[in-house]
């Protein structure tokens, strides 16, 4: 279990995180989405005490993380596969997690099987490992003490499918036995595919989050006719809201008896009307996350000077 | 996937002290740099004897010209050790695993500065014991007297100017956070201040006659000759304050508030 509450972070006049709130339950993988720079992996250091706060708190298991008596027994922390002493092998860098921790000398062997680095590949130094493997190693090192909470930024980064599928598995299997799992991702689809619950950020703010299923049924109802501007004009005129209209279909908000029954009155015929499902999450991301996008950003700030 | 997790323990024990110590001693031998960096605290030793032996007049093979030949090639080693344990953590920014395996940074650079005065004292003690194996050689080479001209007090008082670099070292590595810094700053610290506090002794009385009072090294460097004064000793003692405790405790005050990334 992880309680972040009202975390906020400031560096000088900028907020990088502003009244952050959220948990991580046990039992569930908790996917925390964000564009570059929203502020998920300075949340992640605040949490393991990299980072200290401005204010609110962190806690891990119902304690600071600072005191946790042997943190890797109970939190494994993955928040940048490539922070490692580049002249170390593979091997040596679990055998420093393996003393630090004081488990037994076969953990190491275990892991390596379990993240299926062989032999050879261990033995070479981590300045050889492409970035997969350095992930591969990076969750080594968080599993090596056997923990209930895994905090993994960006894990699936250089990974290839097969590599994504594994990781997914392996997560799964964790919160299946009792863990609680935080990861980050930028990517929808990555989150999408792995997370039960779903915490949104942006620009520093918590936007969204609850269980994925909640999620995707707030984004809505995707549906289509021939006549896409007739249609949306027909269920403006019930007084349902359009979350988005394309050449591709209009995404209402609202369940889609209330957008069936708007079309029908208004004589169009449907030629689909489904939940919006994933493409709804992605439109959600994007307008969530709108106000954060840099380019955004930097469109509005050329608007202001130009006015 | 039922091995990933286990029944929880009901305590947890913290880790003991014997780990960390343990685990930095390790760190510092497990990199093919760091490997080589301790092997040179032998090999320069063997070079310098073997230096000494070859080039060194009769008379003045004796134990006092090996150590002297051998301890200056740690003036440089040491120190490089002391910087690089600490700040090899940033630039290559293995912190980031080593903090949230052991959240105290206190713990964490207590357990590198015990086992760097260790190593330093280990270093000089194999760098001693092959200079007087050197003296015994290139004595019997030479068909001279074996000279012993190195009393216990003077040999500690090596010891412990070469203690000061390596701390000189670790403050600096602290203070930088970065290996190329660190180095950089310690060559300025150990090589260009002293020539310019030299040249600026030869110009202005007033600084040849207390310049010890400021020059770190000025003072330090005495404990290489034979008996100091007290005024020395108090000399030694206020540039080390100035020098060394001032800034380590700047330099640690910083390191345990930085932001790790």
């Amino acid at each position: 279990m992880i309680t972040i509450d009202s975390l906020t972070k400031r560096y000088g006049g900028f907020t990088a995180l502003d009244d952050v709130t959220f948990t991580a339950q046990p039992g569930r993988v908790t996917g925390f989405l964000g564009p570059n720079g929203a502020g998920k992996s300075t949340t992640m250091r605040v949490m393991v005490g990299l980072t200290e706060p401005t204010a609110g708190s962190a806690t891990i298991l119902g304690r600071r993380f600072a005191d946790l008596p042997n943190p890797g027994r109970e939190v494994g922390v993955l928040l940048d596969a490539s922070a490692q002493h580049a002249g170390r092998t593979g091997r040596e860098i679990l055998t420093i997690a393996q003393k630090t921790m004081r488990l037994p000398a076969t953990a190491v062997e275990d892991m390596l099987d379990l993240v299926s680095l062989t032999e050879a590949e261990s033995s070479r130094r981590v300045k050889n490992y492409s970035l997969g493997m350095r992930q591969r190693l990076g969750i080594a090192t968080a599993l090596i003490g056997r923990p209930e909470v895994l905090i993994l930024d960006e894990p699936a980064n250089g990974l290839d499918p097969a590599g994504i599928r594994w990781m997914r598995d392996l997560l799964r299997g964790f919160a299946d036995d009792g863990g609680t799992v935080l990861l980050s991702s930028h990517l929808l689809h990555e989150i999408e595919v792995i997370a039960d619950d779903i915490v949104v950020i942006g620009n520093g703010r918590i936007v969204a989050g609850g269980t994925k299923d909640e999620i995707l049924s707030s984004s809505g109802t995707l549906v289509r006719a021939d006549d896409l501007d007739g249609l949306a004009l027909a269920v403006t005129a019930a007084g349902l809201a359009v979350t988005s209209s394309s050449s591709d279909g209009v995404i209402v908000d609202a369940d889609a008896a209330s957008v069936g029954r708007a079309a029908f009155d208004a004589g169009i015929a449907v030629t689909e009307l489904r939940g919006a499902d994933g493409s709804g999450l992605e439109e959600m991301f994007l307008q969530l996350t709108a106000d954060s996008q840099r380019d955004h950003l930097t469109d509005s700030a050329m608007e202001g000077s130009a006015a | 996937m039922s091995t990933l997790t286990v029944p929880r323990p009901t305590t947890i024990a913290p880790i003991p002290t014997s780990s960390l110590l343990g685990v930095e001693a390790r760190k510092m031998f497990d990199t093919r740099s760091g490997f080589w960096l301790m092997a040179s605290i032998g090999i320069a030793a063997v070079l310098a004897t073997a230096a000494t032996i070859i080039f060194a007049p009769d008379d003045e093979l004796t134990y006092n010209s090996f150590a002297a030949a051998v301890g200056f090639p740690m003036t440089v080693i040491l120190p490089m050790i002391a910087a690089l344990a600490v700040s090899s953590e940033w630039s290559q920014r293995s912190a980031l695993t080593t903090f949230t395996l052991v959240p105290s940074r206190t713990r964490v650079l207590g357990a590198k500065a015990a086992v760097t005065v260790m190593i330093g004292v280990a270093g000089m003690v194999v760098a001693m014991a092959i200079g007087a194996l050197g003296n015994v050689i290139g004595s019997s080479i030479a068909g001279v007297d074996l000279t012993w001209d190195i009393t216990v007090s003077q040999f500690l008082q090596i010891v412990l100017a070469n203690q000061i670099g390596m701390a000189m070292g670790f403050m600096l590595g602290l203070l930088f956070r970065s290996s190329p810094g660190a180095i950089v700053g310690y060559f300025v610290y150990a090589l260009v201040l002293p020539g310019a506090s030299g040249a600026l002794a030869s110009a202005q009385q007033w600084w040849n006659d207390n310049g010890a009072w400021f020059d770190h090294n000025w003072a330090v460097t005495r404990l290489y000759d034979n008996t100091l004064t007290g005024e020395m000793w108090a000399q030694i003692g206020v540039t080390t304050v100035i020098w060394l405790v001032l800034p380590f405790l700047l330099a640690w005050r910083l390191m345990l508030r930085s932001e790790v990334k």
